[in-house]
């Protein structure tokens, strides 16, 4: 590997959004011949750093350097002009175009004033020819599979001359031999000397592929590795922007947790065997008792909340069933899931969760209502008793229950939710990052508040993106990664490494 | 504590300051405006003839009110009115003598049925099949029309069978028939909306129907359900409009209502973007544009300019619906006596 002088070099790039610093001081190098994976979570600024690359966003600060040349690519074309071409996630062709077509859009070759085909089918199976695909380019686009897809998408970018390809979640919907299809190709790219920028969320594959690692986290660079040189459990730590030794304790804590589900007798409120859906979440078993706090935990984006919204029925799943309280339920929907006796706060509170512009008593009743259906309204006294009692008992910080919720601080909606499907009385109580952008204070709160519920006998499922909250909340934690469930820890097991390491080793 | 419904009358002001208006200027500028007699029995004046002209659009204003809420609309009701007209016409006949074709009980119900059915068919279209509601009511706003001109064969059909005048034109108790419609339709409404949950469940869906259905709530229905409503409503004005003119005209019947409707919701104080909705408020905006009607022809403006005029005070009590619109008013005296 040519180690001497990078092709693209971007020093401290920052990137501020209204409100967010998406990227801050960030620097990326690339070589020639190399694949260079840049990892983190969602929300890291991976896509901020590939769209400042390609000229969709403007950085604020810091400079881009190809080839020893600043530049300053203003849209994607200017970007593709300079050598710089991407393939996004999603296939941006024309499907019911012929592949031939698709290559040479916007250049195709003339005579005599019409499309020279012949010249343009030509030149489209020599370009395929060159990355080792024969196919017949006179056949629609959507004829062939999602990875021929992709890889004609790669020869489209790569026949306008490119120095650097950027090949964004370019695997998400392949499968196995597709993805070593496509990996065949970019290792074959690879020998030719083109850069090669990859961004994934699946952590086998950057070992498979990459040659050197970029972690970004929060927007902030956190270092540059060889692959070889970065194990596994370190790149987990750094995505998450700890350094591993800081993960050691919370085992006493385990021991208690252990002492106490031996002491009480397991009746099961929820059971799920083989359930999910094709594209958001591989089959998974659940078993959840009376009392039990189950964590789920893994990194951003590794199916946590997808597990949360099929268990609720927001999505239908297409496989596996459901047993709420030893009863066999057919949840098809939130109303059929709520009938149940599950209930789910969304990570999203403002645009899933809290109706803004209703009244704090509207939003704390509205479940219960619709529990109850449309026409036996709850009169309104007894809804002013519900929500005082509820706003009480939570310490709700509002006015009065006549407020409007927009109102209330984010800590203060979360527990407006938390209300909301209380007063349903769940057996089964799913929380998506309850403690997400709320202050300190309020998330001791809530994490006492589901300690508490589970002493009552609820059976709760916790979800967050701190290992430390899922460690200290939870008896059994399952861990996922890329979108399956990989494995499930309790007793003594449960501690922050023993996560990280799970989530590592996908086992 | 604020009550529980403090809200909900604090939104009705804007309105009733601006019928206020109107009114008052009526008071100084026109003779007799609030002049009224007793006539065989009958109010006759000014202020009956706004009730009486309004009430087709308030009718349409009560079923829009909801759909509204869901951050919806509906076009089609002005065809459907027309609709309507031609199935009561069509079922009635136009015998000179006055002989129903069918009994009368029996058009009325087929005409508000058929009505109905239209806002089943836009109902399942916004609710089952995910068009957006403009979209989706614009094919009856289209095809409503010609579905009445079917009916009527394209022509003007008079109807002789008096007893049906009575929707448009009768009197009870020395008041119009029409507005005991009216009347009866907004407390029916309002008890069904306000004493059960469905009013709730229509404002959440209109504020997010994602969060929404994360609560349990079964949002498509509530959808379906507004729209059949609107449809419904449609139809009783349908009867009305056609009683007042004792004549079904598929290409005119209740043209260009919809517009009067929705302004009517809006005026009232309910957002286009959903939520909160005041059924009070769409009625004081029915009668803020009957109003304005009445007054611009008191007035004898010109008719070239007449809807200029009109534009012109929507526009302007529009404006002081509007909470920033208030707020930067009420900013720039503040400044000035600063200055000062």
């Amino acid at each position: 590997m040519p180690e001497d002088v990078p092709v693209l070099e971007m020093r401290k790039i920052s990137k501020v959004f209204p409100g967010v610093k998406a990227l801050s001081g960030v620097d990326f190098r690339l070589f020639r011949g190399e694949v260079h994976a840049v990892m983190g979570q969602n929300g890291a600024g991976k896509s901020t750093l590939v769209k400042v690359l390609t000229g969709v966003h403007k950085h604020d600060a810091g400079e881009i350097l190809l080839e020893g040349r600043a530049i300053r690519p203003d849209s994607p074309f200017a970007a593709q002009k300079l050598g710089i071409s991407t393939v996004y996630q999603e296939i941006n062709l024309c499907p019911n175009l012929s592949v031939a077509e698709n290559m040479f859009i916007g250049r195709q070759p003339m005579r005599l004033g019409s499309i020279h085909w012949r010249e343009l089918n030509r030149k489209a199976e020599e370009a395929l020819a060159r990355l080792n695909i024969s196919i017949d380019v006179t056949q629609a686009l959507s004829s062939y599979s999602i990875a021929i897809q992709q890889m004609v998408a790669i020869a489209r970018v790569l026949d306008v001359s490119s120095k650097i390809l950027i090949l964004d979640e370019p695997t998400s919907s392949l499968d196995e031999n597709e993805v070593e299809r496509l990996f065949g190709l970019v290792r074959t790219l690879r020998t030719r000397g083109l850069a090669i920028l990859f961004i994934t969320h699946f952590l086998d594959q950057v070992y498979r592929i990459s040659d050197r690692i970029t972690v970004l986290q929060n927007g902030l660079f956190c270092g540059e590795y060889k692959t070889a040189e970065l194990p596994k459990l370190e790149l987990i730590a750094k995505m998450l922007g700890k350094e591993l030794s800081e993960f050691s304790y919370a085992t006493e804590h385990a021991a208690k947790k252990k002492e106490a589900a031996t002491s009480r007798q397991p009746t099961s409120v929820l059971r799920v065997r083989q359930l999910g859906l094709r594209g958001s979440i591989a089959p998974f078993d659940l078993d959840l008792s009376e009392g039990e706090v189950l964590g789920l935990a893994g990194l951003l984006g590794s199916g946590r909340t997808e597990m949360a919204k099929l268990i609720f029925g927001i999505d239908s799943a297409n496989q596996g069933e459901v047993e709420v309280k030893g009863k066999k339920a057919d949840i098809d929907s939130p109303r059929a899931a709520m009938m149940a006796g599950l209930a789910f706060c969304s990570e999203d509170r403002k645009n899933e969760g809290v109706l803004g512009e209703l009244t704090v008593r509207e939003n704390i009743i509205l479940a219960l209502q619709a529990r109850r259906g449309m026409l036996k309204f709850i009169p309104l006294k007894k809804q002013l008793e519900i929500a005082d009692k509820l706003i009480e008992s939570l310490t709700i910080k509002t006015p009065s229950a006549e407020n409007q919720a927009l109102q209330l601080s984010g800590g203060n909606l979360q527990k407006v939710m938390l209300a909301r499907w209380l007063a349903t009385s769940p057996a089964v109580l799913i929380l998506d990052e309850p403690t997400r952008g709320i202050d300190v204070g309020a998330k001791l709160e809530i994490m006492e508040l589901i300690l508490n519920l589970s002493r009552q006998g609820m059976g709760v499922i916790f979800i967050s993106s701190e290992f430390e909250e899922v460690v200290r909340c939870s008896d059994r934690i399952a861990v996922l990664r890329d979108h399956a469930k990989v494995g499930e820890l309790s007793g003594q097991e449960l501690d922050e490494r023993k996560i990280m390491r799970t989530i590592a080793e996908g086992r | 504590m604020p009550s529980v419904r403090s809200s909900s009358q604090s939104k009705l002001v804007w309105p009733l300051a601006a019928l206020g208006c109107l009114l008052l200027f009526n008071f100084f500028f026109t003779p007799n405006f609030f002049h009224m007699e007793v006539k065989e029995g009958h109010l006759y004046g000014n202020l009956i003839d706004i009730l009486k002209n309004a009430a087709p659009i308030m009718l349409l204003a009560i079923g829009l009110t909801l759909v509204i809420a869901t951050k919806g609309i509906d076009i089609s009701v002005g065809s459907v009115v027309a609709i309507s007209a031609g199935v009561v016409a069509i079922l009635l006949g136009g015998d000179l003598a006055g002989q129903a074709k069918y009994p009368l009980a029996v058009a009325i119900v087929a005409a508000v049925l058929a009505s109905t059915a239209a806002g089943v068919w836009n109902g399942i279209l916004v609710s089952r099949i995910g068009l957006q509601p403009i979209i989706a009511t614009l094919i009856l706003f289209v095809a409503g029309r010609g579905i009445a001109m079917v009916l009527t064969n394209a022509m003007v059909v008079w109807l002789y069978v008096k007893p049906f005048a009575i929707f448009g034109q009768g009197y009870l108790l020395g008041l119009p028939f029409s507005i005991y419609l009216v009347a009866g339709l907004l407390l029916l409404t309002a008890l069904v909306t306000r004493r059960t949950a469905i009013g709730l469940f229509i404002e959440s869906v209109g504020i997010n129907p994602v969060a929404a259905r994360f609560s349990g709530i079964n949002a498509k229905n509530i959808l379906l359900g507004v729209y059949i409503f609107s449809g419904f409503c449609a139809g009783v004005s349908g009867l009305v409009v056609c009683s007042t003119v004792m004549s079904a005209d598929g290409n005119n019947a209740g043209n260009l209502y919809e517009l009067d409707a929705i302004l009517a919701v809006v005026l009232g104080g309910t957002s286009l973007n959903g939520g909160k909705f005041y059924l009070l408020g769409s009625m004081i905006g029915a009668l803020i544009i009957q109003t304005l009607t009445t007054t611009i022809y008191a007035f004898n403006v010109a008719p070239e300019i007449s809807q200029v005029v009109k534009a012109l005070v929507v526009y302007g009590v529009s404006l002081l619906q509007s909470e920033t619109f208030r707020r930067r008013i009420a900013g720039v005296f503040v400044k000035g006596r600063a200055v000062a």
